[in-house]
Order: structure tokens, then sequence, then C-alpha cells
């Protein structure tokens, strides 16, 4: 089966500065993958060249056996590590917003999404706390019918209960053949939704493993494994 | 809460679990299990390590796949018998490794665990 991602040789500078250096990745369809590595390793930079908001210095990138273009971003649902919405934007405007950009869009399901989580549709953005101006996105980028989403660090502003919601809105709402890519240095809570884990280090992919053999070889969790591959 | 040891692969535990529920009647021989997706919810792991922890159980003739109407628990009560037994003796052999460390012998550990289970239960 084609994977929906494809790197080959992939590389980008910033300036001078490397940032990803030869990435050689295939993912295939169907899988929740952790994105794990230290701070400055290239998690976010692999996420942005995928999402098509940054160029390629060199190398391949191909997603569903495309390169990166309109075609790509119709099915790449993408969560960045900061929030793009309006401070003086409605809820509503944001489903409103997602709803004229995407025809994967289901607007009803982000709904019911955030009636379970509690927050009103007509808040504005600039009245929500971090945390619920962080669930808010997720609910967006989670309701669109993509067959990749790349989520950058999607965890890291909650609260632990949150964590869990966020987590089981990861597992109950992807298809079957959609594949959920996710950037995180916060291992240990989100182990255990992963199918696979890459350790990126230093703009390279230092393994690719299926979680339960990294286990099983190991002895060990990848939260722990983490902690000695990059021993500070 | 389901929760996970770091040491050994996620399925394996869960197949552990389950068993366990099978064990103890939570789900009972003939019975629907619920579907993977919301096994994996309750238990807050990936759906694919879900199904392959029900894959295992198959295997075992724990759990029986009917077309078109999901996952059910064998009716055959002989083989949840079994691995009741298995899971007795693996208790056993737990607790008399723990004893042997404390320099404790099986004989004296037997006379311990009855007076033990006197003075629990009397």
């Amino acid at each position: 089966m084609q994977p929906i991602l494809e790197c080959r040789g992939l590389t980008k500078f910033y300036g001078g500065m490397p940032a990803l250096t030869g990435v050689n990745l295939q993912i295939p369809k169907g899988r929740i993958v952790g994105l794990l590595g230290p701070n400055g390793s290239g998690k976010t930079t692999l996420l942005k060249l995928c999402a098509g908001l940054l160029t390629p210095t060199g190398g391949q990138l191909l997603i569903d056996g495309r390169e990166i273009g309109v075609e790509t971003k119709a099915v790449v649902s993408y969560l960045p590590d900061s929030t793009y919405l309006s401070s003086w934007m409605r809820i509503q405007d944001c489903l409103d917003y997602f709803a004229d950009f995407y025809a994967d869009f289901d607007r009803r399901r982000a709904e019911g999404m955030l009636e379970l989580l509690q927050i009103p549709a007509n808040a504005r953005m600039r009245t929500l706390s971090k945390g619920t101006k962080e669930k808010v996105q997720l609910v967006l980028v989670m309701s669109r019918r993509a067959k990749l989403y790349l989520l950058d660090e999607p965890i890291a502003g909650v609260d632990p209960a949150a964590r869990d919601f966020i987590l089981n809105t990861i597992i109950s709402n992807y298809s079957e053949d959609a594949t959920v890519l996710i950037s995180t240095h916060l291992i240990a809570d989100i182990e255990k939704v992963l199918d696979d884990c890459i350790f990126i280090s230093h703009g390279q992919i230092a393994r690719y493993d299926a979680v339960d053999d990294l286990r099983a070889q190991t002895g060990k969790s990848v939260d722990e494994v983490f902690r000695e591959v990059f021993r500070c | 809460m389901w929760v996970f040891a770091s040491d050994r692969p996620i399925y394996l535990q869960i197949v552990d679990r389950l068993t366990l529920d099978i064990i103890r009647g939570r789900y009972k021989p003939g019975e629907r299990l619920p579907s993977v997706r919301d096994l994996a919810v309750e238990a807050a792991v990936n759906p694919n390590t879900m199904q392959r922890a029900l894959a295992e159980m198959e295997q075992k003739g724990l759990v029986e796949t009917q077309r078109n109407s999901g996952k059910f628990v064998t009716s055959q009560e002989a083989i949840i018998e079994g691995e009741k037994q298995k899971a007795g003796a693996q208790a056993i052999e737990e607790c008399l490794a723990k004893l042997r460390a404390l320099g404790v012998d099986a004989e004296q550990a037997i006379t311990w665990i009855k007076e033990n289970n006197h003075a629990t239960h009397s």
C-alpha cells in the first residue's frame, strides 16, 4: 500500500542552520505515530514541511503520493504549536471559517465535541484560557475527515483530565485508514495510544519502531528508552 | 482506569486484563464483547493495539468472531476454566517466589497461607 507520507533525503536549512538533514521516512496509512525528540530536534520543522508552510531545501516529500500543494493540503489537517485564530473571533466564527476553508470539515462533529467539553459556541477566543483555546483548536482540526493529521504538541498546555479527553478524541475520531502524526515530548501520557514511535535527533531519524516491539525488545516503556537515548 | 506496566508490551497486558474480566464473569460465556473501538476508548489505548490483543485471545480460543456481528466470549466454559487455572498457577508461583526471597520454603508457606486464610475469615 502506498504510504501516506514519504520523505526521501528531506533536508531543511534555516540560513546556514541545518534543521533536517537527509530524512528518509515512510509512514503507512491507518497508524497513530508519535514524533518524539528533544527541543530543537526538528519535529516542528518536519510537520511544517508536511503542512506546506515551509519549503524543503533539498530532497523529496510526498503526501499520498503527491508533491506538497493544493491537493495535499486538502487531505492534511494540521494543528500548529501556536494558535492562528484571531482573538476577536467567536467560536461560531471559527466553525464558519473552517467550514468555508475545508470541504471535509464536519461541523456537527465539532459542535458535539465542544458541547462535551462545555465550551459555549458564542464565546470569543480572547475570553478563553490558554488550555481552552488549545482544546477549541484541536476540536476544529480533528473534525476534518482528513487522511493525515499533523498535531504539533497537542497536549502540552492542558491539564491531565483534558489530556485524557484529547487522547480519547484522537482515538475515537480518526478513521481507520487515516494516519495521525503527533509531536510531543510528554511521552508517558501518550505512548499507550501510539502504534509506532519515531525518535528524531539533530534533524535525523534515530529510530522508528512499533511501540509494543520496542517494549518487547527492551523491557522498557518508550518514555524510559527516550530518557536513555537523549540523556543530557 | 487501566494502568499499564512499562516493562511489557501493552497488548499482552490487555490480554491479561480482559482474560481476568472473563474469568471473573464481567463478560459471560457466549456474551458479545463491546466493539474494538469502545474497548480501546475504555482502556485509552490505540484501536490497533486492542485489535491485536483480541486477535491473541482469539488464538487462545477465549474469543470468537462472528461474521458481521462482532466478537463474543467463547461459550466453551472449559476454556475459561483452563485460563482460570493458569492464572491461579501464576499467582501461586508469584507468591511462592516472594516467600522464597524471604527464606520461606513451600511447606512453611502452605502453613502460613492456611493460618492467614483462617485469620482473615474468622
